[in-house]
């Protein structure tokens, strides 16, 4: 476990020098999904950052597309694009938009950033897996704040309704949006009886646990004719001490002695 | 006797033949399927057919996932839902990625007629034009509906298909060489030119007749694909008969009209009328009557060509 614990770590390093140096982006939900994105592309997922087009790989949709910096983060860590890239999120020019773009960025398998959108994408992809009788799995990760979304309920009925089994869905349920608390502004609880009650299988994990991530995908992989979510209890801005849990970092980038100090607890270096 | 046939009639017709030529094609519907004539191809394919149940956004969003896989997905439904409902999952998951979508929206404009104005969009072309990378075609007649189907499935990229309810004229011969991004002149003339779209071309033609019969030599002009416009063909007109006159059954407000307008004030500024839905719902009634109240007649058109000619 220290090598996927050690990955994240490293994740989140480059998550807090990323927006750092663009001045801009969302730290909170990125920082809230390294351990999941660690377990997708470090373990689980069947991919080869060397053919980002191969048909038969495994998809991830990051539906809640603001979670960017964490997927770039993933990407260029497993070797899709060079680190240095991450040093141009979010300016002029650049291939690693604010939002995740599918034509722009190796890697990346859709285009998302407008909430709940995603996981319909996703049940298009699984679908189509399903037709042309592929083995591939199509991973998405939703926010909660996201399910807030009609679009995320109709999907959630599609993807039922066409036992789309070769589907994983994560819910980062860190319990915060840009206005507060879900629970204070649009309560979504309780949300795991709400997708078993859509047809899904649910489990529910620590979000930051490797160990619970990895057998909850293992389960999830063995679950015929529905699909599966993971609910993932997570700490927003997890791993950064004045960030956690604090939804006035939901989006906003550090300042430089924020920063370097956020590189002290994680062990990382601010570049110059 | 002129035969008579829907635009949705044509795509249903197309969306068989395409289903047994390529494999990859696959058709979604929300929950109006024998409307849409979506039907059609879930008789002969019913593996490759989904409904999506009441439910625009998902259509939309589905369709974008399937096709960034490979697939060629014709999403459909009526055309106020397609493009009003799930306006957003079109810009951005299918139009922003470029993604292989096909949306082919029936019961477009006022000609659906008894239902009235919450099902008659008056809006779409303006909606879809205004999106960066949408192809939006607008189809005269069930031929014409038909090769567009068939076109748009060659075509990479996404594409709108405008179609209609109701029976209409077919003006066109199966020889008829439909081409994405190309007017076609259906009538020679010199004193004005009557650009239309859709299923008011064969009004324009109509009205053509009574003008000629007053001396009035016009020029007819078919413009299928609204995005990305003929604009040779315009500019010709422009220069070639000085005045011109748009018809379509949508707002004037951003479709066929505007999109002429832009090109001649750029190029060749002359004299205009937009005929069209004079930014105002529409209501119930048959759609003979709807046209006729909000003035998607013969008469409007030939009423409006004379005022510009004498001008």
């Amino acid at each position: 476990m220290d090598k996927y614990k050690d990955i994240a770590n490293k994740l989140r390093i480059d998550i807090i020098k990323m927006l750092e140096e663009s001045k801009s982006g969302h730290p909170g939900g990125s920082l809230s999904a390294c351990e999941i994105l660690t377990a997708l592309y470090f373990k689980e997922m069947n991919i080869d950052p060397a053919n980002p087009h191969w048909e038969d790989r495994d998809r991830f949709v990051l539906s809640k597309g603001h979670g960017a910096p964490v997927l770039y983060a993933a990407l260029a860590e497993k070797g899709y694009f060079p680190k240095e890239e991450l040093n141009n999120l979010r300016k002029i020019d650049s291939m690693l938009q604010g939002h995740p773009d599918m034509k722009g960025t190796p890697g990346v398998d859709m285009t998302t950033g407008s909430l709940g959108q995603g996981l319909a994408a996703a049940n298009g992809m699984a679908l189509a897996g399903k037709l042309d009788n592929k083995d591939y799995k199509v991973y998405a990760l939703i926010g909660d704040g996201e399910a807030q979304e009609g679009i995320i309920w109709e999907a959630a009925m599609f993807a039922a309704h066409y036992k789309l089994d070769n589907l994983i869905v994560f819910l980062d349920h860190n319990g915060l949006q840009i206005d507060g608390k879900n629970e204070d502004i649009m309560n979504i609880e309780p949300v795991d009886e709400k997708f078993k009650a859509f047809g899904w299988h649910v489990i529910s994990i620590d979000g930051h646990a490797f160990e619970e991530i990895f057998n909850a995908i293992d389960e999830a992989k063995k679950v015929e004719g529905k699909p599966t979510i993971i609910i993932a209890k997570t700490i927003k801005g997890k791993g950064v001490s004045y960030m956690e849990d604090q939804v006035g970092w939901h989006g906003k980038a550090p300042s430089k002695e924020e920063a370097e100090k956020a590189m002290e607890e994680l062990g990382g270096v601010l570049d110059d | 006797m002129t035969k008579m046939m829907a635009t949705r009639d044509a795509y249903g017709e197309a969306l068989k033949e395409l289903g047994k030529i390529n494999k990859d094609i696959v058709v979604l519907d929300a929950d109006l399927s024998g409307s849409t004539k979506t039907a059609v191809f879930k008789n002969e394919y019913p593996e490759r057919f989904f409904n999506v149940g009441i439910a625009e956004q998902s259509l939309m969003g589905t369709a974008a996932g399937l096709a960034a896989v490979g697939k060629i997905p014709f999403a459909s439904t009526f055309a106020m839902f397609a493009t009003g409902r799930a306006f957003e999952i079109i810009r951005n998951s299918i139009c922003y990625p470029k993604l292989n979508v096909k949306i082919a929206a029936t019961h477009a404009g006022l000609t659906v007629g008894e239902d009235g104005a919450t099902h008659q969009s008056v809006e779409d072309l303006s909606l879809m034009r205004s999106v960066p990378n949408m192809t939006v075609l607008c189809p005269a007649d069930a031929v014409e509906a038909k090769k567009s189907v068939i076109k748009a499935s060659q075509y990479e990229g996404p594409v709108y298909i405008r179609l209609g309810r109701s029976k209409v004229p077919v003006i066109f011969n199966e020889d008829y060489d439909f081409e994405i991004g190309k007017g076609v002149e259906i009538k020679a003339g010199e004193d004005i030119t009557i650009i239309a779209t859709g299923i008011m071309v064969s009004k324009a033609l109509e009205a053509s007749e009574v003008l000629e019969k007053e001396g009035i030599s016009v020029r007819v002009i078919n413009i299928s694909t609204i995005k990305p416009i003929d604009e040779d063909i315009i500019i010709k007109a422009a220069k070639e008969t000085k005045k011109i006159v748009t018809v379509e059954e949508h707002n004037i407000i951003g479709g066929l009209g505007s999109a002429v307008a832009e090109v001649i004030v750029e190029n060749n500024p002359v004299l205009m009328k937009r005929v069209g839905v004079e930014d105002t719902f529409g209501e119930s009634g048959t759609a003979d009557d709807v046209l006729q109240k909000y003035g998607l007649t013969v008469e409007n058109i030939v009423n409006n060509a004379r005022e510009l000619v004498s001008k």
